[in-house]
């Protein structure tokens, strides 16, 4: 049984100059899928969520969301219908505490007191109360990524895009992460780029590989795990032996 | 720190500011019943200016858009309001009239530098550039040829005679100097108001968001140019509004509304003041306007150089301008003395 897939690219590509940092990829999401993109640095899976989420235009290819075409779409009409993206370096509001942080992803949501209901859900949830009103640019490193998290979360997207989201997070975070990663899924597809491995074993049921702008393989997390070619890519190079 | 002086602030006002912004309407009104003529026309040219300081400031401040040239609106609402007068002879219409030819103006051009999505600094440039254009225009339009209706535009002299204010319960009379005390306080006032209470609205919060980080409110669903043309038109408006006041209080308007010397004073009056506020601003304005005034009574000369040096002194020892300075001091003593009171 095949269901159409909430998001897929068709050919998707995009050209540097001479280089294709992502050269034709074919890729396809199912609705409640939770997804994993790995791959070595350069492979092309920032770039790949950068154009998905509409902050790159693609050279060419498609990108179907839901079955609508939004290769022309502005970043602000691609997350309308319902992508929310946090990207690899926290991109919050440095200046503003984290209520108006919240407030502000929740607002592009929800209008009047269903605003703060949301703030108030998600606060807890993240067990953001005590740091509720210090500005985000004085928060640790970990603490902004939550932070960002639940303004993705907030705003109820159909996918989430998360890149390194245990980026720079202590090993509790992480475990943390994970499991609020699997909770959410239960709501919302779910894409990760991620490096950690560990991490990736926590949550994986597939495992996308990119190498060189292209999809290498895709397939379980033990299958990937055990496969040569990806070892030799990418695992080899991190996991020495 | 008091909500007033920050720039993320953006809860409703409380009592007190309420209770301060009644005195100072009340000090307002009995104003003119205990000072003299000089002192109202003083006054009333400083709030004017504050006007255009309050438009800078806000879109600089909230909006992060630093236009250079809000003079370009001052200058077209106040060259509106003297050709639709002259020339209809009524002045409540083209004192509305004057305000719109200026915001649409102002629409058209924030249209195109905010959807071409130019950068930040080209912004600056652009109407920079936009208001000597306009300057240098005006400027050539001293032959008889340049008319607008019966209205000459008289190039470098300016349009002189511009009528003043009428209003229907006046009899007809044209607004006395405490007619436009009045009406340029009350109008700083409502602004003012009006602007605090607009940064406590959807509106207000998302514009501040686009300022910390325009990309993230785009990924959030928010069609930032759309926020961010806006505030740019609002501030057209606020200025267009000084403009036209301006030329009410001195029944006169000239090139000089749109010059690099005009356009740089409303920076250095939000840079003294402080952009992070609103307040900062239009305090701003008061403390050059009556320095600059009180240096060329004592014939001191060198004003301009006086001024380039306090600017200078304001952008290295107090960048934030001077009204969130004193309420970061305020509020590092309040701490102090809070804290103490909890140590015992």
């Amino acid at each position: 049984m095949t269901v159409e897939p909430i998001l897929s690219t068709t050919a998707l590509e995009k050209r540097f100059g001479g280089v294709r940092a992502v050269a034709g990829v074919d890729f396809s999401l199912q609705p409640g899928e939770l997804r994993c993109l790995i791959g070595p640095n350069g492979a092309g899976k920032s770039t790949f969520f950068k154009m998905i989420s509409g902050q790159l235009k693609p050279t060419s290819g498609e990108i179907r969301i839901a079955g609508h075409d939004m290769l022309n779409a502005e970043a602000y009409q691609i997350a309308r219908s319902g992508i929310g993206i946090k990207n690899q370096v926290p991109d919050v509001m440095n200046g503003l505490s984290v209520r108006e942080n919240l407030w502000l992803a929740a607002a592009s949501r929800h209008r009047g007191a269903a605003i703060g209901r949301s703030v108030d859900r998600i606060t807890e949830r993240l067990a953001l109360t005590a740091i509720l009103d210090r500005l985000v640019g004085e928060l640790a490193h970990g603490q902004r990524q939550w932070v960002e998290i639940g303004m993705v979360i907030v705003c109820e997207p159909r996918i989430v895009l998360l890149d390194e989201p245990a980026a720079g997070m202590s090993d509790e975070e992480t475990v943390l992460t994970a499991e609020l990663i699997r909770e959410i899924n239960k709501d919302m597809t779910i894409v990760v780029v991620e490096h950690d491995m560990q991490f990736i074993r926590r949550i994986a049921r597939t495992v996308t590989v990119f190498h060189q702008g292209r999809i290498l393989i895709e397939d379980s997390f033990d299958k990937i795990a055990a496969d040569p070619t990806v070892r030799e890519v990418y695992l080899g190079r991190s996991g020495g032996t | 720190m008091i909500p007033e002086f920050s720039a993320t602030a953006a809860r409703p006002p409380k009592a007190w500011w309420w209770g301060v912004i009644a005195l100072i309407a009340l000090a307002m009104v009995m104003l003119p019943y205990y000072v003299d003529i000089a002192l109202q026309l003083d006054l009333s040219i400083i709030f004017v200016f504050a006007l255009l300081a309050l438009s800078m400031g806000f879109l600089w401040g909230y909006a992060g858009i630093l236009s250079f040239g809000q003079t370009i609106f001052f200058g077209l609402g106040g060259y509106a309001y003297a050709v639709l007068a002259l020339n209809t002879g009524m002045t409540g219409l083209p004192f509305l009239g004057a305000l719109l030819i200026p915001v649409a103006f102002s629409a058209l051009l924030g249209y195109f530098m905010i959807y071409g999505r130019i950068s930040d600094i080209y912004l600056s440039v652009t109407t920079l550039v936009v208001t000597l254009i306009f300057e240098k225009s005006i400027r050539s339009t001293s032959g008889p040829e340049y008319v607008i209706g019966s209205v000459r535009l008289n190039g470098q002299n300016g349009i002189p005679g511009v009528p003043g204010l009428t209003l229907p319960w006046l009899d007809g009379a044209p607004l006395s100097i405490e007619g436009v005390f009045y009406l340029t306080a009350g109008a700083m006032l409502l602004v003012y108001v009006a602007l605090r209470l607009l940064l406590t609205t959807r509106f207000g919060r998302v514009i501040v968001g686009i300022r910390e980080n325009e990309r993230r409110m785009e990924l959030l669903g928010y069609d930032t140019r759309l926020y961010k043309l806006g505030a740019f038109v609002l501030a057209g408006g606020i200025a267009a509004l000084s403009g036209v006041l301006y030329a009410l209080w001195g029944n006169f308007v000239a090139p000089e509304m749109f010059n690099l010397n005009q356009a740089a004073q409303v920076v250095i009056w939000v840079i003294v003041g402080g952009r992070s506020t609103l307040i900062g601003p239009i305090f701003g304005t008061g403390i050059v306007q009556y320095t600059s005034n009180w240096l060329g009574t004592v014939g001191v000369g060198q004003v301009t150089l006086v001024l380039g040096i306090v600017l200078m002194v304001f952008v290295l020892v107090f960048p934030r301008g001077l009204l969130p300075t004193i309420g970061d001091a305020f509020g590092y003593v309040r701490r102090r003395v809070a804290g103490r009171g909890a140590a015992r």
